[in-house]
């Protein structure tokens, strides 16, 4: 399939989804459509079950019911390792990052699979290696250069300030080569004028490599900001779906996030 | 047959008091205390030292040597473990492996590596039912454990203490705010584990009566994998994998090989934890994403 | 490249310790200025420093704590020494039959390593641990009651006793059970210990930083992140072990062929808790630290001999007190505050 066919068919299709933890039902009846080169975001009050529908994407946990389809394909049977190479990345809302490898190292993780040299051409250095070396060299310190972060190379990752370790998640996703880039609170901890870097950086990210991102936040200014399709979830089920407009005009939508004020 | 099984019931009974032990320990402090084991080796020593050397009756003998036991595993926890309550576990590991050696190396330098016969402790007659015949050691050993397991289950169901265990085992930091003691606690675990251990080393060495420097290493680490059999942390898991592991060794032995009876004993732990990875009373511990 | 001229340097200077430690020796070897109970040394320490280094291949690369290294060595060892006397005969240089036999040693240890290693590495922590220790105890048992010798038809086994085997009158016993490996021919040399070090270090050390050992490292850093990476959890955890136990066998191999007897006890549990501490003091993850740890470590019981008895006691008491030191923090302090440039330097190697 060219670009262009694959336009028309959407990245991600769920449908139904649910999982139950025990006698717990923890998502229910989820659906969601992402289509290419969209950002979407995925809003919520605490412990609605934002990040448990990551999971269920990304086949951290299995789906108790419902269907997942990447790019028309069924990911059922998959698992995590099987989906990020179908197409789907992530970062995490609590840090993931392998804290005592470079930052360098870090993004050539993201890239292992689209390296192509074996155990033993890297323990004899053969040919092979260099080449593919050199490469992966200069590809992450391309990807590192999106968040203008290519001088930090050698750091140790687990040294990295705070904001600094959540744009390392993105370029580390980013370098699994997604269709679809899905971002847990990546503005978590981060002062306004960083949040709208971010916001600036997602767009160029989508417009650069064309591909769709799904998004976790509860910073307002930047879901409203950029995204194109909201869902709103409570309790784990979707109250609310739309462009940020209709979003925010929506009574369930308030009452959701005003109750929940309340209890606070 | 039902000989067997009594034998094995008794040496998984020895098992069971030291899983508790290291369970105990290992739930509260989060480590491996490699050491423990040789703490049932001084236990088995004291007790000889009481009888043999100053003429003690049994019972002030096994009183005395479960008293220096307590004290030697506070003072350990004390010396050795506490500066490293934050440490990674493989240093506290290594620190509890040089414990180890320091003690099985005093107790060669104090009583030479010469095997000393450990005094009949229990003067009771073999009590006769039909063709079965049970020592009174075998007796008393599966006696005692029952009391042991009935008493340390009422003591961290019933009491204060027991209640502040539970809790520093769950959160550590949770109930220090709560006006634990973790300390004291923490204290209290290693002089139960080590008063148990002193208990064992003399059930033990009544049964096989040679006490060596040594003595104390491999029952440790049998019963060590009797608590990752049961589940590493839970009280009741310690005593069934304790008593299955003593069934499983004697049987073994009886039937398939004497030789490689710790082999078929190691095995059986291999295929509990690949099949249920967490030993059969453990708790599952999900990783939250 | 900084990164990477980073670690080629660090690695030749890996290269270069080990370099020196042999002329060093060797000088002194061939001088004669060696106590023949020093001299005796040389060869286990070289396999000690294999031992260590590939057991830090496991708990420092890929982070999983392994308590039975020991039984790869003896696995080594032992197919090491069947295959170096059955070769007695065919194969006359002995440097050859030596290379054969470590060879043999680390892929018999590596096949054994791959059957333990599927289960085991589905576990986790000290579970892990446990099964290890328990692979390496089954090990040892097994090999307890294991004979084998040799005669004009070829190797003969048998798990119950050496008249067992119905070996032919000329045949020879070469592993007795509990005995052991008996009269072996002496055929390791300390070229040839430098050598399995220096072919250990350049494996490791390479691998480290090649797209596999990286992956290893990810997966130790963080395991859901190293999946969602799209990283096989298992391929990779089961490469390091296994190319650790093949190492280890390959340094069994040099051990065992540098004694007449072996005997299986030798490989037990406190063997392996012995590399377990040299890989630990030396720091974890730390090449270079196994390296010297394993080293003075082995000769450390021979310099302590001055306390004579006292000497494993003294021993005891020394890595309990390295072991507060370098991990409390309260002692880290008073060691940089009070301490001479040495302890300052170690406590900053600890905090890399």
């Amino acid at each position: 399939m060219s670009e262009k066919e694959k336009a028309g068919c959407p990245v991600l299709e769920v449908f139904r989804l649910g999982i139950d933890f025990g006698g717990l039902t923890a998502v229910d009846d989820f659906n969601m459509v992402i289509h290419a080169s969209e950002i979407a975001g995925l809003i919520g009050p605490n412990g609605a079950g934002k990040t448990t529908v990551f999971n269920l994407l990304t086949k951290v946990y299995q789906p108790t019911r419902g269907k997942i389809l990447l790019d028309g394909k069924d990911t059922s049977g998959m698992n995590t390792i099987q989906v990020n190479k179908a197409g789907i990345a992530r970062t995490f809302q609590n840090i993931r990052l392998f804290d005592k490898l470079s930052v360098e190292d870090n993004v050539k993780i993201g890239l292992h699979n689209h390296t192509k040299y074996g155990m033993w051409s890297g323990i004899f250095r053969l040919p092979k290696y260099w080449s593919e070396e050199k490469r992966i060299h200069n590809e992450a310190l391309e990807l590192l250069s999106i968040f203008d972060m290519q001088d930090l190379a050698n750091a140790t990752a687990g040294s990295l300030p705070y904001g600094a370790q959540r744009r390392l998640e993105i370029v580390r996703a980013l370098a699994t080569e997604p269709k679809l880039l899905l971002l847990d609170e990546p503005a978590a901890g981060m002062n306004p004028s960083e949040t709208a870097e971010l916001m600036e950086n997602i767009r160029k990210i989508r417009d650069k490599f064309q591909i769709a991102v799904l998004l976790i936040e509860h910073d307002m200014s930047l879901v409203m900001g950029i995204c194109e399709n909201i869902a709103v979830l409570n309790f784990g089920k979707i109250i609310a779906q739309g462009n940020p407009s209709q979003i925010q005009s929506n009574p369930q939508v308030i009452e959701a996030y005003l109750g929940k004020k309340k209890e606070v | 047959m039902l000989n067997y099984l009594i034998n094995g019931i008794s040496l998984g009974s020895v098992y069971a008091i030291i899983a508790l032990g290291y369970t105990m320990v290992y739930g509260i402090a989060m480590m491996l205390n490699f050491a423990h084991g040789d703490v049932i080796m001084v236990g088995g020593y004291m007790a000889f030292c009481a009888t043999s050397y100053m003429g003690w009756p049994a019972i002030p003998s096994v009183l005395f040597s479960i008293f220096i036991c307590t004290i030697l595993g506070i003072v350990i926890e004390r010396l050795a473990y506490k500066p490293l309550r934050n440490a990674t576990s493989l240093a506290v590991l290594i620190t509890a492996i040089g414990v180890s050696y320091f003690l099985q190396n005093a107790a060669l330098l104090i009583w030479s590596s010469n095997p000393k016969a450990f005094p009949n402790m229990v003067t009771l007659p073999t009590l006769v039912i039909g063709d079965l015949q049970i020592s009174s050691v075998t007796l008393v050993t599966i006696l005692a454990c029952i009391v042991i397991m009935v008493a340390l289950t009422l003591f961290t169901g019933k009491t204060k203490m027991g209640k502040a265990m539970r809790a520093v085992s769950e959160d550590k930091d949770a109930a220090q705010l709560m006006g634990i003691n973790v300390n004291a606690t923490i204290s209290l675990t290693f002089a139960i584990g080590s008063g148990l251990a002193a208990i064992a080393g003399v059930l033990l060495c009544s049964a096989y009566p040679t006490l060596m420097p040594t003595t104390g290493a491999m029952p440790g680490i049998k019963a060590f994998t009797a608590a990752v059999f049961g589940g590493i942390g839970s009280i009741p898991g310690a005593m069934l994998g304790g008593i299955l592991l003593g069934i499983i060794e004697i049987f073994g032995k009886a039937y398939i090989s004497t030789q490689l009876s710790d082999a078929i004993v190691f095995a059986v732990l291999i295929i509990v934890l690949i099949v249920k990875p967490t030993g059969l009373l453990g708790k599952k511990v999900n990783e939250k994403v | 490249m900084k990164k990477i001229s980073e670690s080629t340097r660090s690695s030749f200077i890996n290269y270069s310790i080990i370099l020196v430690f042999f002329l060093v020796f060797q000088c002194l070897l061939s001088m004669g200025k060696l106590s023949s109970s020093f001299s005796g040394q040389l060869i286990p320490i070289c396999a000690y420093i294999v031992m260590a280094l590939s057991l830090n291949l496991v708990v420092g690369i890929s982070g999983e704590l392994s308590l039975g290294h020991a039984g790869f060595m003896s696995v080594g060892a032992f197919s090491g020494v069947v295959v170096a006397t059955s070769l007695q005969g065919t194969v006359e240089a002995s440097p050859l039959r030596l290379l054969i036999a470590m060879v043999m040693g680390a892929l018999i240890a590596a096949l054994a390593g791959t059957i333990i290693g599927i289960p085991v590495l589905r576990l986790r922590g000290d579970y892990l641990a446990i099964v290890t220790l328990a692979f390496g105890e089954i090990i040892k048992n097994v090999l307890n009651c294991l004979y084998v010798g040799v005669d004009n038809h070829g190797l003969h086994f048998s798990m119950k006793d050496a008249n067992a085997m119905g070996m032919e009158a000329d045949g020879t016993v070469i592993i007795n059970g509990p005995m052991g490996a008996l009269g072996i021919q002496k055929l390791s040399t300390f070229v040839s210990g430098i050598l399995l070090v220096f072919v250990v270090l350049f494996v490791i050390q390479n691998l480290v930083n090649s797209r596999s050992g990286r992956a290893v490292q990810a997966i130790r850093d963080n395991r859901i992140a190293a999946e969602s990476c799209g990283l096989n959890i298992t391929k990779y955890k089961l490469m390091a072990f296994v190319t650790s136990a093949a190492m280890a066998g390959a340094a069994g191999a040099l051990y065992a062929l540098n004694y007449s007897t072996v005997v299986p006890k030798k490989f037990d549990f406190n063997t392996s808790i012995l590399i377990l501490v040299f890989v630990v003091l030396g720091g974890i993850g730390n090449l270079r630290g196994s390296i010297i740890a394993a080293a003075v470590l082995t000769v450390l019981p021979e310099m302590l001999r001055q306390f004579q008895d006292y000497r494993m006691l003294v021993y005891a008491i020394v890595l309990i007190l390295i072991m507060i030191c370098t991990n409390n923090q309260k002692a880290k302090e008073i060691l940089a505050k009070f301490g001479s440039v040495f302890s300052r330097k170690k406590v900053a190697e600890e905090d890399k």
